[in-house]
């Protein structure tokens, strides 16, 4: 009988191969577990392996050529079976799906994941398995549906699906453990609740996760007797573990710090505020840094940049996002266009973004589309910290508080206003020297104002 | 309690029902001067009188649909087949009548009749006259459908059939009718219809039965206690109304189940069970759900292929090693 060839889902994300090279030749004889082809998957290069037996007939695709999940690729047959229907390379002609546990087959690996993993979009729908038909004699075996299929061990049977019983999947979701993490005792690898229950005592317990909905205030003491009690997890604060984590994972972030002498600042900012009194505006160190942050990116476009993964996305504009606490977390309303605009422009602006940010009431185009962040943590008597990048933009600055020292000038001690600045960098598009000159201007900017319209 | 035999159980229930209500009454082939063929019915034309324990020509669908005919002016008849293999000439009787009359009738005509014979396999007796049929009549909405597995469901089920408004069939075990076990000789003790029963505390794999097989899952769990598995065993007792609360209950106990029926797998009750279970429950299975049933081929003749086709408790501990990933 004639086996089909798929494209198969080597990767766990894998959506479309490309075939780098047949190892076999059309009319080569193929055993079951013969490797066929090198596959290039999304992440590696790896194996395609016969799933029957026979001369390999036909080859649908070329060396070079990249492939649907789920696409036949080629088929295996004997000397003289008509292979003719099958066209060649015909994405349409595809899922068929692999007989799912019909064949005492090896453990080649479940088809099911085959077929989840394959691309939904042109495919006619996947024949039904032909399993459980046979009326045998032995009405006994006619029943079982998956068990006894194969001895291979990890849960993570074939193209990266997690085979778990729906019992184990439930407890590991109530308890907090990741299900992928967990090695499987029943057939074939499968997870079950003794797997489940010993990786909860354990302690692979992921942190404090995201889905786990917890009852709001559920009041509780431990076992050991330590009182504790769960908030639910608000939507904000949901986001804003994912967008950190999203961050801190895959950006790799370093951070330059610089002290910026902020007297000139502040009596720029006493003279501007007396200019502004009649018209009830004022001034902030916060929005003279937003200024100096701003006009300081325009000349330094490595800064107001992204990394997209295949290229660094330098913005034409230069949009700031200001991190503002509000009730149970923080949200970031934007100043577009902050290097073309007056410091009283920016802070009648985040004045009122801010306000509206507390009383949740910003629009999503109000608080999306930053090209670059400032955390100010000054108000709070912070020195100085280090914040975490908000993806896309490749950095963010951390502000500390603007607080009295004593300095060193021209061989005398002075008492002056000094404030410091953290820069984090993603290292993917910021190189070092490239952060350092940033701030260099940054500092120059904010220690003599006059520089920006210079 | 007295111990009694499942057929003594049977003749109490009916002696019991006929003495209590006199619009009851039992007709069918030899139930009269020859005591019944399996001698369920012993005694009761010397006491009731050939009114009330009518013998009847070899004439299944007439004797069931003039029991329907009973039933629908008020009558309490019990029609006894001789076996269940019989009743299929009475189908249209049972199904386009009983089944149906209430509710084609928009609940003007009630059929209080209640069907009742032995059912499943004895031993050698050939394909016609081996069969476990209480899932093709379970099939049908407007039928009540019961299998007593001990003496005391015998006589409480039996009693609640004929005490029911609804038509019933009772599906007693040709294999079961020697059974003794202790059956309640209180007059109105009955078994109420669509009440489950646990007849084995478990707490490592649910088997869930009726009838006949209950006797083999308790076996296989008295063996499989010897390696430390603790076996629930869940009598279904009703198939309609079927106890769908005790089945998802002990199912959320043990997250591992074996259903078994002596019938076939194609359309039997452990496939709609099945269903129920996976509709219902299906985040507390941590296995799959394993049957056992007869083989899905006519019964053979031969003593060695009968034994073979039959569901026993070799069967039923394979599948529950199974399921138990042992």
């Amino acid at each position: 009988m004639a086996t089909k060839v798929y494209m198969e889902a080597l990767s766990p994300t894998m959506e479309e191969g490309r075939l780098v090279s047949w190892l076999k030749n059309e009319g080569d004889e193929v055993k079951e577990g013969d490797v066929l082809a090198e596959v290039e998957t999304d992440k590696a290069t790896m194996e395609l392996v016969a799933r029957g037996s026979g001369l390999l007939r036909k080859r649908m695709i070329g060396d070079g050529d990249t492939a649907n999940v789920g696409t036949v690729i080629a088929v295996i047959a004997g000397a003289d079976e008509d292979v003719s229907s099958f066209g060649g390379g015909d994405a349409g002609a595809t899922a068929e799906a692999p007989k799912a546990e019909a064949s005492p087959a090896p453990a080649s690996a479940s088809p099911e994941a085959r077929k989840a993993d394959a691309p939904a979009a042109d495919e006619k729908p996947a024949e039904a398995p032909a399993a459980q038909a046979a009326p045998a004699a032995e009405a006994q075996a006619s029943t079982e549906a998956s068990a006894d299929s194969g001895q291979q061990n990890g849960a993570q049977a074939g193209g990266g699906r997690v085979k778990a019983s729906p019992l184990a999947r439930r407890l590991a979701a109530e308890s907090g453990v990741e299900i992928g993490g967990v090695q499987g005792s029943g057939p074939g690898g499968r997870i079950v609740k003794r797997d489940v229950e010993q990786a909860a005592q354990s302690g692979a317990q992921r942190p404090a996760a995201a889905e786990a909905p917890q009852p709001a205030q559920a009041a509780a003491a431990a076992s050991s007797g330590t009182a504790y009690h769960d908030l639910a997890l608000s939507p904000m604060r949901k986001t804003i573990a994912k967008r950190l984590v999203q961050s801190i994972g895959p950006v790799p972030h370093f951070f330059l710090t610089v002290e910026i002498d902020m007297g000139e600042a502040a009596r720029l900012r006493a003279r501007l505020n007396e200019r502004f009194k009649d018209q009830g505006v004022k001034v902030s160190p916060n929005d003279l840094i937003v200024k100096a942050v701003a006009a300081a990116l325009r000349r330094h476009p490595w800064v107001n940049a992204s990394w997209t993964g295949d290229s660094v996305r330098f913005y034409d504009q230069v949009h700031i996002g200001v991190a503002v606490a509000v009730d149970e977390g923080l949200i970031t309303p934007v100043i577009r266009d902050a290097d073309r605009k007056g410091v009283a422009e920016i802070a009648t602006e985040i004045r009122e973004l801010a306000g509206r940010a507390r009383e949740k009431k910003l629009k999503p185009d109000e608080y999306t589309g930053s090209t670059f962040s400032i955390s100010n943590l000054g108000m709070f008597g912070i020195e100085e910290f280090t914040a975490v990048i908000n993806p896309p933009e490749a950095a963010i600055l951390a502000v500390g508080a603007i607080a009295e020292k004593v300095v060193v000038e021209n061989g005398d001690m002075a008492i002056r206003q000094r404030m410091r600045v953290t820069l984090s960098c993603d290292h993917r598009v910021i190189d070092g020297a490239t952060g350092a000159q940033f701030l260099q201007t940054l500092k120059a900017f904010l220690e003599d104002p006059m520089l920006m319209i210079a | 309690m007295a111990v009694i035999t499942y057929r003594e159980a049977l003749g109490q229930a009916l002696a019991e029902e006929m003495e209590r209500d006199p619009d009851v009454f039992l007709m069918g082939e030899e139930v009269g001067v020859y005591n019944g063929a399996y001698k369920v019915s012993k005694g009761l034309l010397d006491r009731f009188g050939e009114e009330r324990v009518v013998d009847t020509p070899i004439t299944e669908l007439g004797f069931a649909g003039l029991g329907v005919g009973a039933a629908m002016t008020g009558l309490r008849p019990v029609i006894e087949f001789m076996t269940w293999n019989f009743s299929m000439l009475a189908m249209d009787q049972i199904w386009n009548s009983a089944a149906k009359l209430l509710s084609m009738s928009a609940g003007q005509l009630k059929v209080p009749v209640t069907f009742r014979g032995p059912d499943g396999a004895a031993l050698q007796l050939g394909a016609q006259h081996s069969q476990a049929l209480e899932a093709i009549y379970a099939h049908f909405p407007g039928i009540k459908i019961v299998v007593p597995g001990t003496p005391a469901d015998a006589k409480g089920l039996l009693k609640a059939a004929i005490r029911d408004d609804d038509p019933v069939c009772v599906f007693e075990g040709e294999m079961l009718y020697n059974l003794k076990g202790e059956v309640p000789e209180d007059p109105d003790f009955i078994v109420p219809l669509g009440v489950a029963e646990v007849k084995r505390r478990g707490s490592d794999v649910s088997i869930i039965t009726h009838g006949k097989m209950i006797h083999a899952a308790l076996q296989a769990a008295a063996k499989l206690e010897k390696d430390g598995i603790d076996v629930e065993v869940l009598d279904l007792r009703s198939l309609r109304p079927l106890d769908t609360d005790a089945i998802l209950a002990t199912v959320a106990k043990t997250n591992r189940v074996v259903l078994v029926e002596e019938g076939w797998p194609y359309g039997g009750i452990t496939a709609t069970v099945a269903a129920i279970i996976q509709e219902e429950a299906f985040d507390h299975l941590d296995a799959p759900i394993l049957r056992v049933t007869q083989a899905d081929v006519p019964m053979p003749y031969a003593k060695g292929l009968e034994r073979a086709v039959k569901p026993g408790v070799e069967h039923i501990l394979d599948k529950v090693n199974r399921v138990l990933y042992r």
